[in-house]
């Protein structure tokens, strides 16, 4: 092939994606004064931190006595034990500071009588090392989420933040060494393709809770971090670990807040019983949410759903005071009218699991740094949010972890960027002579396929296979046939073909290339889902059962360990647990329950 | 099943092969049990003919990617109900800015807008330890303010905006600067005040009101107006 040449742009930093983490990682870098470029797919207060609703966590005790201890405590416990106790206690520690600063930053958080942050409980969180349910997801309604974007955003603004908007990253550019040097990115308005060639790069990508047919994710999330990064010959960690959130809208799949529970909402079987009770006897409504969501798919399947197929359950809020309602859960209540028809002051809401979060990703240590199996970081590669495994949600992430993950970690990434920059760690190296080679053969590929597969029939086969063989609840057969199915849509994936060809906003090329991340994730997946054979947070299988040598199905002497997925040819590895926290004695194994 | 055959008409443009804009008559079979809203039929559309373009993302109304004039008047397809629509459906791209595709417009002039008001807090007293104070009553202020989700069809459907996209700063605009102007925490009221108070900046509103009759979050940029216009009386007396 003749040697193909792009257009290069230098930055000190380029951050991929606009979202909470690379937002909070912008600001660290521009304020910092270095040259940073921020890609994202989309304006960046449309990134789906927008749709986060309940709150973020930060044991400030606003309205009762709260420690950081505690808040790790009940983050080991909601991992299963997968976590690792570094970033869990780092995370934690640093929650009420990132929290405060974002205040600063003028999130319109709501406020107690004294005018400080309002707090609500939420699932999993407890006080005195799981004794009650405590106050600690700091709120703004339930909105919480589209105003910790804005705010970050408007920050970022106020920083000069240099934005390329509407520009999709689709590969990683790495040197023979390992060091990666940028991305090469493709601009949507006018079909150029560009490298961004940069001491550092972040990854800020998010998740990828599209490869599942049912999720509450927003279109953009495809996973294009861990596709671009399995395609650089990274490994993704802990793949098999998906939350489904117990609250999605029954058929719409839209998101509905768990700070309704925390609120007084209760969830009704056919029967109007409060079967949480059985499940749950101390924390009820508000255990954690792989637990929750497997109760709720174990009523229905045993024949206790509600409506004609009985396939939903009710999410009950009709017994608080309207007044709190609206000033509380004002999003939520438009969202049950528009969603489901249902105004949930007069009537309860009909609710299904639905996929919402990946708990594993591209594999880094608290500081974002991105880190290979032994924990060497991988010079001048960077990575916060969901599409990074630091990892503080190990099997199974407590609600309102998410967005202070994004705060804390896109800071720290931003930090350690700035850190490695100024002690010579890291420089702009060459791009090596056949850097661009892989992504333009492969837009070359989609340009003159015919006779190919459709993206949209691909893309719902690769959703439907994944929510029928790896969903809530994990057979052993299905999850082996789930592996042969996948395997079989990647043949498709490799020959999509597309009608438009034209290089203006050409939303058909957009989607071709997001399926080919789809498809690493979706892999990564199942085989590391089929691969481990006991049951831990989000991942339970049949041939895994509760017994009593192995409580809830786990096997700590065999599988308390993080899986790692390499693409090529498909290898697992596996590396140990973090267990020792930075200062304080470790949480040790203990059977889960709430 | 209620199934049905409905009617669209959409504005097609494609800079790369057409000379010029049309509009495609185009049928599409509907079922209203699976296809709720404006957003699920354009992805069937999509589905058939790939080149049909679009922005759209959480499809819950809350990103504010996907607005366009539907029938006539701006919304958000994601929560367009589809039953309601009279036929055949007219999709057509936000009006007063520059297609750039399909129902693809460019945005930078609103967005330029959005960004001269200073959309950031300004407080360069000491940042305390802990979260500023801010009583219960003072933040209700910010309520039907900070919502906003810069979908653009409140200024895209205001006749000022579109005579003078370059000068006047636009409903979307124009709320979220009172949206700090009304934040206790701000420290900026009187230099936002002073760069409003201009002949086009602000005083290009003339209550005409479009941007409240399709806001598709219900919120009121008049009022968020006429709260500055009274400051601005208020602060020369």
């Amino acid at each position: 092939m003749s040697k193909l040449t792009i257009p290069v742009r230098k930055f000190d930093a380029v951050i991929v994606g606009a979202g909470g983490s690379g937002l909070r990682a912008a600001i660290q870098l521009s304020e910092a004064g270095l040259k940073t470029a921020v890609l994202s797919k989309v304006f960046p207060t449309r990134s789906h931190t927008v749709a986060a609703q309940g709150g973020v966590s930060a044991s400030l005790g606003n309205s009762e006595e709260d420690h950081w201890h505690w808040h790790m405590y009940d983050t080991v416990k909601g991992s299963d034990w997968l976590g690792d106790q570094d970033a869990i206690e780092y995370m934690c520690r640093m929650a009420p500071e990132v929290v405060v600063e974002l205040e600063h930053f003028g999130m319109p958080f709501d406020r107690t009588d004294e005018g400080k942050i309002y707090q609500r409980p939420f699932g999993g969180h407890m006080s005195n090392f799981g004794e009650k349910p405590v106050r600690r997801a700091c709120a703004a309604a339930d909105r919480t989420g589209h105003a910790m974007l804005h705010a970050l955003y408007q920050r970022n603004v106020r920083a000069n933040t240099q934005f390329f908007v509407e520009w999709m990253a689709l590969d990683l550019i790495r040197d023979d060494s390992g060091q990666v040097l940028g991305v090469i990115a493709l601009e949507m308005e006018t079909g150029d393709v560009v490298a961004f060639h940069a001491k550092a790069t972040v990854f800020a990508t998010g998740g990828a809770g599209r490869i599942f047919y049912s999720s509450t994710n927003a279109f953009i999330n495809t996973g294009d971090g861990l596709g671009m990064a399995a395609r650089a010959g990274i490994a993704l960690e802990d793949m098999e670990f998906w939350q489904f959130h117990p609250t999605g809208v029954a058929g719409a799949g839209v998101l509905i807040t768990e700070g309704v529970r925390g609120e007084g909402g209760i969830l009704r079987n056919s029967a109007n019983e409060r079967f949480m009770e059985r499940y749950a006897p101390n924390a009820k409504d508000l255990a954690s949410r792989d637990v929750v969501s497997r109760a709720m798919v174990t009523e229905i399947n045993e024949g206790r759903g509600c409506g004609p197929n009985k396939d939903f359950v009710l999410l009950d809020i009709t017994h608080l005071d309207p007044a709190t309602i609206m000033k509380r859960l004002p999003g939520i209540r438009e969202i049950s009218i528009q969603f489901a028809g249902i105004d949930p002051i007069k009537a309860p809401i009909p609710v299904v699991p639905t996929c919402h979060y990946q708990m594993g990703g591209v594999p880094t240590n608290y500081k974002g740094q991105v880190v290979s199996q032994d924990a060497t970081p991988i010079p001048g590669f960077y990575a916060a949010g969901e599409v990074a495994c630091a990892s503080v949600h190990g099997a199974n992430r407590l609600g309102t972890n998410s967005l202070l993950d994004l705060l804390v970690f896109g800071k720290s990434s931003g930090d350690s960027v700035i850190d490695d920059l100024r002690s010579g760690a890291i420089g702009l190296k060459e791009l090596p002579a056949d850097y661009a080679e892989r992504t333009l053969s492969r837009l070359n590929r989609l340009n003159t396929q015919t006779g190919g597969a459709s993206v949209n029939e691909t893309r719902l086969e690769l959703q439907r296979t994944m929510q029928k063989h790896c969903g809530v609840f994990r057979f052993k057969d299905m999850l082996v046939e789930g592996v042969a199915k996948i395997l079989d849509v990647e043949k498709a994936v490799l020959r999509t073909e597309i009608k438009d060809k034209s290089q203006v906003w050409n939303t058909a090329r957009v989607e071709a290339l997001e399926l080919d991340n789809l498809i690493e994730v979706a892999k990564a997946t199942m085989i590391s889902a089929e691969a481990r054979k006991e049951s831990r947070g989000a991942h339970v299988r049949d041939d895994a059962p509760d017994t009593a040598a192995n409580p809830n199905g786990r096997d700590d002497v065999n599988w308390h360990k993080h899986t790692l997925w390499h693409r090529e040819s498909n290898r697992l590895d596996y590396k140990p647990v973090i267990m020792k926290p930075l200062s304080v004695e470790s949480i040790a194994l203990k059977t889960r329950s709430y | 099943m209620a199934t049905s055959t409905m009617q669209f008409k959409i504005y097609r443009y494609d800079p790369d092969k057409d000379a010029a804009p049309y509009m495609q008559d185009i049928s599409v079979e509907v079922d209203f049990a699976i296809d709720r809203k404006l957003l699920d039929v354009l992805t069937k559309l999509k589905a058939k003919d790939d080149t049909l373009s679009y922005r759209r993302s959480c499809r819950e109304g809350i990103c504010g990617s996907d607005a366009m004039n539907i029938n006539g008047k701006n919304g958000l397809a994601c929560l367009t109900e589809i039953k309601d629509l009279k036929q055949p459906v007219v999709l057509r791209p936000l009006p007063g800015l520059p297609v750039i595709r399909d129902l693809i417009v460019d945005m930078t002039q609103f967005f330029k807008q959005y960004h001269s008001i200073k959309p950031y807090l300004i407080n360069e007293g000491p940042r305390p330890d802990r979260e500023r104070l801010q009583s219960p009553e003072d933040r209700e202020e910010l309520n039907g303010l900070y919502e906003c989700i810069l979908c653009a069809c409140c200024s895209t459907s205001c006749p000022s905006f579109w005579w003078n996209p370059d000068k006047f700063v636009g409903p979307a605009g124009l709320l979220n600067a009172y949206r700090f102007i009304a934040d206790t925490r701000d420290q900026a009221t009187n230099e936002r005040l002073d760069d409003l108070e201009d002949p086009y900046r602000l005083f290009r509103c003339h209550s005409i009101m479009n941007c409240v009759d399709v806001c598709p979050k219900g919120l009121n940029p008049t009022r968020a107006i006429g709260k500055i216009k009274e400051m601005m009386v208020r602060r020369a007396i």
